[in-house]
């Protein structure tokens, strides 16, 4: 009884959610808490990932136009690719955020080099309804500096009506049958990680002869690969353009809503399982409003409609709890227990290991283009022989004019 | 006539801080470590990337050498017609560039996937779908289609100049066709040649989002490789800077060998 | 005849090359669903949707912001540097000349780097300032070299004429020189304007958070999905630049007329 009452509420509360986006007080939330700023003309800068909040399209709740109604203060919003673009503004000093969502291993990254205030919990008091076990994690190990936003896992996304066997490997990527139809991300780490995880490595992994040997194995996959991309395999799966790509679980739900044809596994091997939090970085200006801003993404209606609206996992039991019973018990969402004991989370590396990756990379990037290297002095020569040629051919027009006066 | 040089002195600070000591913080980056010790690691470490700038040479010189054969004849036939088509003609080559170049490259997107519409034609007679994207010929198309008309302008600037009349005295004096093109036509449209070879190889060369839409990320170009050294995944400006100095190098080079090729004076005139 | 013809073909090919991905934008602005490729129906919606959209609208105006300021300045600054580098001596002005090349014929990715590294060195926040100055930078050297050729063309004697029947050196100047050089200024300006509302590589270098322009956003959106709101938007832009460059040329095309008709009378 008591579940199906439990269950009521949630639909209920998921349908207002759907049809009305309620106005703030219509939420319930603290309204006391929330005038503080009211009529002080603030405005907070937040700084979060593409296509990563509910903006009121197709009648979800648009949380920033909530929260300026509620609160008083203007919400700036903009948005980042990576969490190394993110990393460069905030580096090169001429950032002005107020709140970032970076992903965990950034996060480490951030702390260890100061780039972060701690949060003062005590204006967040909506904390309470994150599920304990998200605050406890590696990437923030004092709790002090992030508050979880999401969660999820990288699988592999691959086309039913392209692939035919069983997906459950890291190797199908490797798999030449499907040659010009495997999309691989971009971004080092990630391609790293999951070569590591294929290997059985750790996706941390500082080794200089793992890392190596991950970078023979991304050589390989080289002429199989269609294209490198990270944001794009989701436009590019849906419209049928590859067979198979890494990707996000919480995305693989959009994206097979759209095109029924995709599925999507968690590899055997293990693979990332990666956090979003919200930090405030030393550039704030505005820190309470911005903890104010943190605490209302906390809210249950709010993070349920923005999970809603993503389609990641949440920490925040409150709003699981508000979610569809179909979402609940998906299994690309909340994985099975099993599946997740080989995952890890990314850990800052050290500089050097970044480096060393790095260099990798471009070197993996640009490896079957070797004979451009010697057809440099060939263009060289060429070019210097035009030149000898068209000053020796000037030189004598020239003679021959002053012959002819 | 009227003169006064102070009401330039704004103009003269203005572009000595903001375009004289940025080049010069590039040289400075370059040539320093993180820390601000003097190295010559960065320049060194270009080296490594030579596949990738050679790439970018290469895919330009192809881009700029089909469009100056796409333009050519174009630039001709404009600077042939009668005033009022001209008109029109020039209205209709400056409008594309009106519109977002970004937009316009994504639009291609579309045109040459897989399931993209010329894919979509072709199926229509039974022809198994083409791999076009991510390719280096679609970046090598992204740049002639972005590039094209700062090859025509300039062409056809220059071809306005030639006279009907020397072309009919060459023809009167028994000239073939080919020599009136080989002879007259082609000699004196040359400053708007080395203009435009100029004005489509530098963008070409430096680009960055056109070989990352178009190239799906495996063939990277220099524009690439300096951005990931700003923006990208590795923070490193020391590096970048060293790269945007071979990278003005090879324009320089570039440049001086058409001025070379180029007997013509004013230039200024050209340029836009 | 048939060589006319066939040159007509060549015109239609390359302007179909030229034209077919705009066509292909505006057709799927009409597109009901949201996804490219997938052609589902006929509709308005993205054209609504469009006003809605914050954050394109947003970005918007700060283009159209900055494309106004940095072209008006610009224009202030290039054309009172053109008279001056004018009146300079023959090594000076060849000298201020290369300078002022030098943002025109350097790659845009290395403007907007070295911009970038001065803007963190003074510790200049990116922002609306650093925008305008980066745009005004590679916009005064088109000013200056639309100018120039006119003050060239100009009779050098007329400025002295003009002072002979008693004008005052500002009256002069503003009487005879500007009106002479309306035009390159005018060039110049419009020229401005359009690069700065088109440019990306180098605000893609010098801007903040706050102060995206519409290429950033694009930018920023083709590395995930276009929303069609874009493509309504283009599709507006377009419709607007066609018919202003109609206008200018139809009135361009009779003013020409007149002036022969007014030539021919005065034979």
């Amino acid at each position: 009884m008591k579940r199906i009452i439990a269950l009521l509420v949630a639909l209920v509360a998921c349908f207002s959610l759907l049809c009305l986006p309620a106005s703030a007080n219509e939420l319930g939330l603290d309204e006391s808490y929330y005038s503080r700023f009211k009529d002080q003309d603030i405005s907070i800068n937040v700084y979060n990932w593409g296509e990563y909040i509910s903006d009121g399209s197709d009648d979800t709740m648009d949380v920033n136009a909530e929260f300026e109604e509620l609160t008083g203060i203007t919400v700036n919003y903009s948005t980042f690719a990576t969490n190394e673009e993110l990393y460069d503004k905030l580096k090169s000093g001429g950032a002005d955020y107020d709140i970032i969502i970076p992903s965990d291993y950034m996060i480490s990254r951030m702390i260890q080099e100061g780039m972060l205030l701690p949060l003062d919990f005590e204006n967040i008091p909506a904390v309470e309804n994150i599920f304990p076990q998200y605050l406890d994690t590696n990437y923030d190990p004092e709790g002090a500096y992030s508050v979880p936003y999401t969660w999820g896992t990288v699988g592999i996304i691959y086309n039913t009506a392209m692939v035919d066997e069983v997906v459950d490997s890291w190797q199908i990527l490797w798999d030449d049958k499907y040659t010009n139809n495997v999309l691989m991300f971009s971004n080092p780490r990630d391609a790293f990680g999951i070569t590591l995880k294929k290997l059985g490595y750790s996706l941390n992994s500082t080794d200089e002869l793992e890392l190596r040997v991950a970078a023979e194995e991304l050589k390989m996959q080289k002429p199989i690969v269609q294209a490198y991309v990270m944001d794009e395999i989701f436009d590019k799966m849906q419209g049928g353009e590859a067979a198979l790509a890494p990707y996000y679980a919480g995305d693989a739900l959009t994206m097979i809503d759209a095109n029924p044809d995709l599925a999507f596994a968690t590899p055997k091997e293990g693979t990332n399982i990666f956090y979003d939090a919200m930090c405030i970085p030393y550039s704030c200006q505005q820190k309470e409003a911005a903890e104010m801003y943190i605490n209302f993404m906390c809210e249950a209606e709010v993070a349920a409609a923005n999970i809603e609206y993503i389609g990641y996992s949440t920490p925040n039991q409150a709003a699981f709890e508000l979610l569809d019973e179909e979402i609940r018990t998906n299994p690309i969402s909340y994985p099975d227990d099993e599946l997740l004991v080989n995952t890890e989370e990314y850990v800052a590396l050290p500089g050097e290991t970044n480096l060393l990756m790095d260099s990798l990379w471009t070197e993996i990037l640009t490896t079957d283009d070797q004979f451009l290297t010697w057809l440099m002095p060939v263009m060289l020569i060429a070019g210097c022989v035009a030149s000898v040629v068209k000053i020796v051919a000037r030189k004598r027009r020239r003679a021959r004019e002053m012959a002819d006066y | 006539m009227f003169k006064n040089k102070a009401v330039s002195l704004p103009y003269l600070v203005w572009s000595a801080v903001f375009v004289i000591v940025p080049l010069g913080l590039v040289a400075y980056y370059a040539m320093t470590t993180k820390t601000g010790q003097f190295t010559l690691d960065n320049l060194a470490r270009v080296g490594q990337y030579a596949p990738v700038i050679m790439s970018s040479i290469l895919l330009s010189i192809i881009a700029t050498i089909i469009s100056l054969i796409i333009a050519y004849p174009l630039a001709y036939i404009m600077s042939r017609s009668s005033g009022n088509t001209q008109r029109t003609y020039m209205m209709l080559i400056m409008l594309p560039m009106w519109m977002n170049f970004l937009l316009r490259t994504y639009s291609w997107m579309t045109i040459l996937e897989r399931n993209g519409l010329i894919n979509r034609f072709l199926e229509l007679f039974g022809i198994g779908p083409l791999t076009m994207i991510n390719t280096p010929g679609a970046v090598v198309l992204g740049m002639i289609y972005n590039y094209l008309p700062f090859m025509i302008l300039p062409l056809y600037t220059t071809m306005l100049k030639i006279e009907q009349h020397t072309i009919e005295a060459a023809q009167d004096l028994g000239a073939t066709p080919w020599q009136v093109l080989s002879r007259v036509i082609i000699p004196l449209s040359m400053p708007g040649v080395t203009t435009g070879i100029t004005m489509v190889f530098v963008p070409c060369i430096s680009t960055f989002a056109i070989s990352r839409m178009l190239g799906g990320g495996s063939s990277m170009l220099i524009g690439d490789l300096i951005e990931l050294q700003f923006l990208g995944n590795t923070y490193n400006p020391n590096l970048g800077a060293a790269i945007s100095m071979v990278l003005m190098v090879i324009i320089l080079i570039c440049m001086a060998m058409m001025n070379m090729f180029d007997e013509g004076e004013d230039k200024e005139a050209m340029l836009l | 005849m048939k060589k006319s013809w066939l040159s007509r073909c060549y015109v239609g090919l390359v302007m179909f090359f030229l034209y077919a991905p705009i066509l292909v934008l505006i057709v799927y602005s009409f597109n009901e669903n949201k996804s490219r490729g997938v052609w589902t129906g006929f509709s308005f919606k993205w054209y609504q949707e469009l006003f809605h959209n914050e954050i394109i609208l947003q970005s918007l105006s700060n283009t159209l912001f900055i494309a106004v300021v940095s072209s008006l300045l610009a224009t202030l600054l290039g054309t009172a540097a053109a008279i001056g580098i004018f009146s300079m001596g023959r090594k000076a002005r060849s000298l201020v000349m290369n300078v002022t090349y030098f943002p025109i014929i350097n790659p845009e990715i290395v403007t907007g780097v070295s911009l970038m590294l001065l803007f963190a060195m003074c510790g200049i926040d990116l922002g609306y300032l650093t925008l305008i100055i980066a745009h005004m930078t590679f916009c005064t050297p088109y000013v200056i070299l639309n100018v120039m050729p006119k003050l060239r063309q100009m009779d050098q004697h007329t400025y002295e004429a003009a002072l002979d029947l008693g004008c005052s050196p500002l009256q002069a100047f503003s009487k005879v020189i500007i009106p002479e050089i309306m035009p390159g200024i005018l060039s110049g300006l419009m020229m401005s304007f359009t690069y700065s509302l088109d440019d990306f590589i180098i605000s893609y270098f010098v801007s903040s958070s706050t102060s995206q322009t519409l290429p950033i956003t694009i930018y920023s959106m083709t590395r995930r999905k276009v929303s069609p709101e874009i493509n309504a938007l283009s599709a507006i832009i377009f419709v607007v630049v066609l018919v202003i460059l109609i206008i200018v040329n139809v009135y361009g095309a009779r003013q020409e007329k007149q002036q022969q008709k007014r030539y021919a009378s005065y034979l």
